[in-house]
């Protein structure tokens, strides 16, 4: 397996490389995160709850991970080199993979800013709220990346990528809020850890239909 | 009719109703079917001849 | 919801094996539309006449008789278009595209029907068009949201067969997504809308259950009646469109 695995660490690392020199996404996606926050504290009434506060940030988590995602595939499309990935001779899963890594990477990048900037503007975070949000990464990562494969060949694909997303994600914001504000966090902690599971197994079962012609 | 009466009422018209629309657009794609088809016809008919 | 049946009027395998829509398909409809009118009315009627009236909704309980059976109805249709979508990217046979595709329509249909029937029950019954509470709404317009986007998939996407692959994952991923909704909505219910609103009671009588099933068997044959004849139309058009491209 030690092919699979190198050729899902090359996807991977060709795309945070391409990224730390051409800084396209990353900063304006931690821009676009605190400008958010910045929104929703005007967004929120005198005496709003911090569970209100807390749920906001899930919504602010979700709408940096569209953002990111819908550049995704961008860097191969206006290349062409989504072809040349498809044709090479490796398993397709190994793209969506590999893509998948970077999308969680870039999602945990945005939030080091991201939640120590909610910590400042609202109130500090539990460690349930961080293992919640680690989980929820992986999840959003997983079917973000083969929903962004899906839109590529759609005429509208910056439309359809959230409409496709969000219903999806519905289950991993009721997770998060629930793991960030209940009183026994673990059962929301664990229902994200199945979601993570099936979402995954799914997503890397059937990139390959998704990205072939 | 009581109240009650009246809601279980419009629950079952809703039903019928999205049936009969549900007839009504399969109606009208049929009528738009056979144009279709008799203008394909036509048109073969012209070839054969023409 | 556990009296759900798979015993389907004539669901598998249905809907013409091959392209020249013939004598057999043209019996499988009559036969699907007689047994839909005969269910459906006779449930009805035993619904009303026959099963007595709830102790404690009274007569507004009557609109279980097709809210739940209409709800069951577009899961059906949802599972039947993903099984259709599997064969589709088993096999590769290009009419399976136009089955599931039909089968999600279906789907769609009837979760809308869920929705408004779902929502006049809760309005009598609670006097609001919409409650959070009840698992059952939410879950249907979490999936109504799901497939209203795999149409804006197919009407964006241009034909061929990355749009009838890229639809077929799509259905997969909303069956996938019914279980997961369902244990999802039910969580939330602990700790952010509390679920104070409940419809079925634990125990149904035999004669209420009996009425139920009959309606149920009846909207799965309607179902299915208008998913073959809606199928017949999409494949007529399919033909068409071929036959005028070969004249051109």
């Amino acid at each position: 397996m030690s092919g699979y695995a190198a050729d899902v660490a090359a996807l991977a690392r060709k795309d945070l490389l391409l990224e730390l020199r051409s800084r396209d996404t990353l900063p304006a996606m931690l821009l676009f995160v605190v400008s958010a926050l910045t929104v929703f504290h005007f967004a929120l009434p005198a005496g709003s709850s911090a569970r209100a506060e807390t749920g906001l940030l899930w919504i602010a988590i979700v709408f940096t991970a569209l953002l990111g995602l819908g550049r995704a595939f961008s860097a191969e499309r206006e290349q062409g080199a989504l072809d040349g990935l498809v044709l090479a001779p490796c398993d397709r899963s190994v793209i969506w993979l590999g893509k998948t890594i970077g999308v969680t990477a870039f999602l945990v990048l945005a939030e080091l800013v991201a939640l120590p900037a909610f910590a400042l503007f609202f109130h500090p975070l539990s460690w349930e709220l961080l293992a919640a949000v680690a989980l929820a990464d992986v999840g959003i990562a997983a079917i973000g990346t083969l929903l962004a494969a899906m839109a590529a060949a759609s005429r509208a694909r910056e439309l359809i990528l959230p409409l496709m997303f969000l219903p999806l994600v519905i289950p991993v914001v009721i997770g998060g809020v629930g793991a960030s504000v209940a009183a026994n966090a673990g059962s929301f902690l664990g229902f994200l850890g199945l979601y993570d599971a099936v979402f995954a197994i799914l997503c890397w079962a059937s990139f390959e239909y998704v990205v072939t012609e | 009719m009581t109240a009650s009466e009246k809601y279980v009422t419009a629950a079952y018209l809703v039903l019928l109703g999205a049936v009969l629309v549900y007839v009504l657009i399969i109606a009208l794609k049929v009528g738009r079917l056979e144009q279709e088809l008799a203008d394909l016809t036509r048109t073969a008919k012209e070839k054969r001849g023409g | 919801m556990s009296t759900w049946s798979r015993n389907r009027n004539g669901r598998a395998g249905k809907a013409g094996t091959t392209s020249d829509v013939g004598v057999a398909s043209e019996r499988l409809a009559a036969v699907l539309a007689a047994a839909a009118t005969g269910l459906l009315i006779g449930g009805l009627a035993l619904a009303f006449f026959w099963a007595p009236e709830d102790a404690d909704q009274g007569f507004s309980q009557k609109i279980f008789y097709i809210h739940v059976p209409i709800a069951l109805t577009a899961y059906a249709c949802f599972a039947f278009g993903a099984w259709k979508a599997v064969r589709l990217l088993w096999t590769g046979e290009r009419r399976y595209d136009l089955e599931s595709y039909t089968a999600i329509h279906m789907g769609v249909i009837f979760g809308l029907l869920t929705l408004v029937t779902g929502s006049i029950w809760a309005k009598v019954s609670w006097g609001q068009w919409w409650t959070w509470g009840e698992r059952q709404l939410v879950l249907f317009l979490i999936l109504f949201l799901f497939y209203s986007s795999y149409f804006m998939l197919r009407y964006s996407t241009d034909p061929g067969p990355r749009r009838e692959r890229n639809s077929a994952v799509y259905a997969l991923f909303g069956v996938v997504l019914i279980p997961v909704s369902f244990l999802a909505v039910r969580i939330a219910g602990t700790i952010l809308h509390p679920t104070i609103f409940t419809h079925t009671g634990a125990n149904l009588p035999g004669t209420m259950l009996v009425s139920f099933c009959v309606c149920l068997a009846g909207m799965l044959a309607l179902a299915a009646t208008l998913y073959h004849v809606e199928l017949a139309g999409k494949r007529i058009d399919a033909s068409l469109r071929e036959l005028r491209e070969l004249l051109a």
